[in-house]
C-alpha cells in the first residue's frame, strides 16, 4: 500500500544537489508531489523537504539512494503522523467580488485565512494549512472569479524535540575522533 | 606506497609555487601517485596536454584511439592493480564517448578518474562549440563528478577525486575543467584528502552483528558462502581464506568475485548465477544460511527473488549501506570492510566441516561434468568449443595468467573454464555488459601488470566495436594476448533467439571480415586456427611471441552456453541442456 511520506535531506550547499537528489526519483519513475528547499538551521547545510507516495520498503532503499550521494549528509523519512507539516497558498480575487457580499468575508474567517494586500482591482487572500485545506477553501472561492491561485511545496518539522542533524554531526565528531585514535 | 610517495611530496611542496592549471592537474596526479594514464586530446583540453609535454619523464600518456577506449584502458589498469585509472579527454563527444566506460565503471565499482576538459567559463550555457554538460549527463553513473572553473580549485577537486574513487566502495570521478582554468594561474600546494564530513566510507562495524552471524553460523547445517568483488577490492582474499577454512563453508563466487580464491581451493564449488555452475546454483535454495561477502545479490545472480534462498536465513557483509535490503532481506547485516569483517567472524566462530554438504556440491558437480563440461571440454564434434580453446589457453599458461573477457557467450565460458591461482586476474564487465569493453581493458590490464600474460577472451561482435584500439596497441607495443572466439554469430543473442525466439535469427549473423588481414595491417603477428590439432602449437606459439599477437580461433557455429537458468526463472530451475 501506498501512502504519503516526508523525506528531509540535508547536504551541502554545492552546485548540482537537487539533480542528485530528484534522479533518484526519477529514476525510478517515481513521482515528487512536492519539494521544498532552503538553507537549513545550520550554517551552510542545505535542506531539502521532499514529499512523495511510497511504500515502507521502497522508502528505506530511496532515502539510502539519496544518503550514497557524497555531498549529502543524511537522509531521513516521515510518515504524515511524526511530523508537524505546512504549505501557504495565495488566492487573487476581484475586490468587487468581496464588496458585493459578505460570503468571502465569511470564508476568510472560517478558513483562518487573512488579506494580504488589497487594491481597487484584486485582492490578496493567504492561507496555511494542509493541502486539503488550502484546497478547500480554493474550491470555495472559485466561483466568485478567482484569478489566480498559487500553493508552495511542503515544509515539516518532526515531533523530536531537536533538529536529528545536530545529534548526527555530533555522532560524525565522535566517529572521526575514534578513528584519528 | 601512494602515501610514502606524497609524504615526500608534502615536504618538498611547503611552500606553493605559482603555476597554471594545467600545471596543476599534472602535479595532482604526481602527488597521487599516477604514473599512468589514457587519453586523447582535443580543443578544450590542449592546455593540459601543453603541460603534459613537459611531464613525460614522470607520466606517461598513452594515446588510444577512442575515448571509450581510454576509460575502459584505466579500468583495466585499475582492476589488476587495484590502484586509481586516470583517463584524460577533451570536451563534447569526447565526454560523451567517455560516458560507457564511467557508467561500467559505476555498476562495476571500479576506482577511475575521468578529467574532462570544458568550454571556457564565459562560455558555459552558451551552446559553445564541443560544449556538452557532462557534469549533468554523467551525475547518475559518477560516484561524485565535479565542475572546475577557477584554477584555484584544481588540488582540493583532484584531491578529493582521488579520495573518492579509491576509498569506500570504489567507483568513477569526473571532473570537468574549463580551458579558462587550465590556463589560469594559482598558487600550487597539495593536501592529500583523508576526510569528508558528509562521506562515510568506512563504517564502523556492529559487534553484536558479529555475535548473531557467528551464532548463525555455528548453527548452520548447510551454510553458503557467495563470494564478491569486495573480497578483492578490500584486498581480503587471505582473510576469507581463514574464514571458510575455519567454519568449513562451501563458497561460489560472483563473476566479478572470480579469483578472489583459487580454482582448485576444495571449498570452492564454482560459479553463481544464469551461467553458473549447477550446484551453486540448486543448493542455494538447499541451503538454510547463505552469507554474502562483498556482493549484491545481482539479478543475474539470483533469479527470481521470490523463490531465492528459500530456506535460508542470510547474512550480509557488506560496505555500502544502500546494498542491504536493496534485493534480499539481509537477517543479520554486517556493514564494513570486509577485511575489517572477516576476521572478526573468524575469531568467533567453531571449527567446522560440513563432509556431507560439500560432497552434495561434489555430486552436482559430477552431473554437470557429465552432461555439460564434458561435451564442452571433449567434444566428440570436429568443430571446436569456445571452452576447450578456454581451458588450453588457460593450461598453457600454468593457469597463471590475467584473463580479460569482453561480453556475451565467450565470457561466460571463459569465466567457466578458465582456471586461477592469484587473486586481481579477472578482468570483465559484469554489471553493465559492456561490448567492446574487452580490448582496450585488455591494453590497460597488460599495462597494470606487465609481467604477467595478460589473455584477452574475445568475441567476433565486442572485438569490432573497439577494434581500432589495434592501433593502440601497435603503437605502444602492448602484449596482450588476443584470443578471438570466431563463430560468426552475436552468439548470446543468438541463443536466446533458439531457446526463446523459436530460432528466428534477427540480425545476429555476422558477415565478417578478415580479422588476419587487419591485425597484420597494424603489424600485430597473428593466426588463425579452425582444427583442434593445431590448437596447442598455436596457443605456445602466441604465448612464446613477444609482444602482442592476435589468434583467431573459428569455433561451431550454434553452440549454445549451459547451464543456463532462464530470465525470471529461479536458480534451482537451472537447465542443463
Amino acid at each position: 500500500m501506498k501512502e504519503e511520506f516526508t523525506i528531509t535531506v540535508y547536504s551541502e550547499n554545492r552546485v548540482g544537489l537537487l539533480n542528485q537528489i530528484t534522479t533518484v526519483f526519477t529514476r525510478r519513475h517515481i513521482n515528487i508531489e512536492s519539494l521544498t528547499t532552503s538553507e537549513s538551521a545550520i550554517n551552510g547545510i542545505h535542506k531539502f523537504t521532499i514529499v512523495i507516495y511510497s511504500t515502507y520498503d521502497e522508502i528505506e532503499k530511496l532515502v539510502k539512494q539519496i544518503e550514497k550521494r557524497i555531498d549529502v549528509l543524511k537522509a531521513y523519512w516521515f510518515t504524515n503522523d511524526e511530523i508537524i507539516y505546512q504549505e501557504i497558498a495565495l488566492y487573487k480575487v476581484p475586490t468587487k467580488a468581496l464588496l458585493s457580499g459578505n460570503e468571502i468575508e465569511k470564508l476568510v474567517r472560517k478558513y483562518g485565512a487573512h488579506i494580504l494586500e488589497m487594491t481597487e482591482e484584486y485582492t490578496i487572500i493567504e492561507k496555511t494549512g494542509h493541502k486539503t485545506e488550502t484546497q478547500e477553501l480554493y474550491e470555495m472561492l472559485d466561483p466568485y472569479g478567482l484569478t489566480q491561485f498559487t500553493r508552495s511545496g511542503r515544509i515539516a518539522v518532526n515531533r523530536s524535540r531537536k533538529e536529528p542533524l545536530n545529534s548526527y554531526l555530533k555522532k560524525l565528531e565522535e566517529d572521526r575522533l575514534k578513528l584519528a585514535n | 606506497m601512494e602515501a610514502q610517495t606524497y609524504e615526500s611530496m608534502e615536504k618538498k611542496q611547503v611552500q606553493s609555487k605559482t603555476i597554471t592549471g594545467a600545471e596543476a592537474v599534472m602535479e595532482s596526479l604526481l602527488n597521487e601517485g599516477v604514473k599512468l594514464m589514457f587519453g586523447y586530446p582535443g580543443g578544450a583540453i590542449m592546455p593540459v596536454y601543453d603541460a603534459l609535454y613537459s611531464y613525460t619523464d614522470r607520466l606517461k600518456h598513452v594515446l588510444v584511439r577512442h575515448e571509450q577506449g581510454a576509460v575502459h584502458a584505466a579500468q583495466g589498469f585499475a582492476r589488476v592493480t587495484g590502484k586509481v585509472g586516470v583517463a584524460l579527454v577533451t570536451s563534447g563527444p569526447a565526454a560523451t564517448n567517455a560516458v560507457t566506460g564511467i557508467a561500467d565503471a559505476m555498476i562495476d565499482s571500479t576506482p577511475i578518474v575521468v578529467i574532462s576538459g570544458q568550454v571556457g567559463s564565459h562560455l558555459l550555457g552558451t551552446d559553445a562549440f564541443q560544449e556538452t554538460d557532462v557534469i549533468g549527463i554523467t551525475q547518475p553513473i559518477t560516484k561524485w563528478n565535479y565542475q572546475i572553473t577557477r584554477p584555484e580549485e584544481i588540488p582540493w577537486a583532484m584531491s578529493r577525486a582521488f579520495f573518492i574513487a579509491r576509498s569506500g566502495r570504489p567507483g568513477p570521478v569526473l571532473l570537468d575543467i574549463t580551458k579558462d582554468a587550465q590556463f589560469g594561474k594559482l598558487d600550487y600546494t597539495y593536501q592529500k584528502m583523508t576526510s569528508i564530513r558528509s562521506y562515510t566510507p568506512l563504517p564502523i562495524p556492529d559487534l553484536s552483528k558479529i555475535d548473531e552471524a557467528s551464532h548463525l553460523i555455528n548453527l548452520s547445517k548447510k551454510p553458503l558462502a557467495l563470494i564478491g568483488q569486495g573480497v578483492v577490492l578490500a584486498g581480503a582474499e587471505q582473510e576469507l581464506l581463514a574464514f571458510l577454512e575455519k567454519a568449513g563453508i562451501p563458497a561460489a563466487w560472483t563473476i566479478l568475485g572470480l579469483s578472489a580464491m583459487p580454482t582448485d581451493h576444495p571449498l570452492n564449488v564454482g560459479m553463481l548465477g544464469m551461467h553458473g555452475n549447477y550446484g551453486p546454483n540448486i543448493k542455494t535454495n538447499e541451503a538454510d544460511l547463505i552469507l554474502g561477502i562483498g556482493m549484491r545479490f545481482d539479478d543475474r545472480v539470483t533469479g527470481n527473488v521470490q523463490r531465492y534462498a528459500t530456506k535460508a536465513k542470510v547474512i550480509h557483509m557488506e560496505i555500502d549501506p544502500a546494498e542491504i535490503n536493496k534485493i534480499i532481506h539481509a537477517d543479520v547485516p554486517i556493514l564494513g570492510n570486509v577485511k575489517e569483517t572477516l576476521p572478526l567472524l573468524t575469531e568467533k566462530v567453531s571449527n567446522n566441516e560440513h563432509p556431507e554438504w560439500i560432497e552434495e556440491f561434489n555430486a552436482c558437480m559430477r552431473i554437470e561434468t557429465e552432461r555439460v563440461i564434458e561435451k564442452e571440454l571433449f567434444p566428440e564434434t570436429p568443430l571446436l568449443t569456445m571452452g576447450e580453446v578456454v581451458r588450453r589457453v588457460s593450461e598453457a599458461t600454468d593457469d597463471d595468467a590475467i584473463m580479460v573477457t569482453d561480453v556475451g557467450q565467450h565470457q561466460m565460458v571463459a569465466t567457466r573454464y578458465f582456471k586461477f591461482k592469484k587473486t586481481r586476474s579477472v578482468v570483465t564487465s559484469g554489471g553493465l555488459g559492456t561490448m567492446g569493453f574487452g580490448l582496450p581493458a585488455a591494453i590497460g590490464a597488460k599495462m597494470g601488470m606487465p609481467d604477467r600474460h595478460v589473455c584477452l577472451i574475445v568475441g567476433d561482435g565486442g572485438y569490432q566495436m573497439t577494434i581500432q584500439e589495434l592501433g593502440t596497441i601497435f603503437q605502444e607495443k602492448v602484449g596482450v594476448k588476443i584470443i578471438l572466439l570466431n563463430n560468426n554469430f552475436l552468439g548470446m543473442v543468438r541463443q536466446w533467439q533458439e531457446l526463446f525466439f523459436d530460432y528466428r535469427y534477427a540480425s545476429t549473423e555476422m558477415v565478417n571480415p578478415d580479422f588476419q588481414t587487419i591485425a597484420k595491417g597494424y603489424y600485430i603477428p597473428c593466426a588463425k586456427v579452425t582444427e583442434r590439432d593445431n590448437l596447442d602449437d598455436a596457443i605456445k606459439t602466441m604465448l612464446e611471441t613477444d609482444g602482442p599477437y592476435l589468434l583467431e580461433v573459428v569455433v561451431e557455429k550454434e553452440g549454445n552456453v549451459f547451464p543456463m537458468v532462464p530470465s525470471g526463472a529461479a536458480v534451482d530451475e537451472i537447465r542443463l541442456e
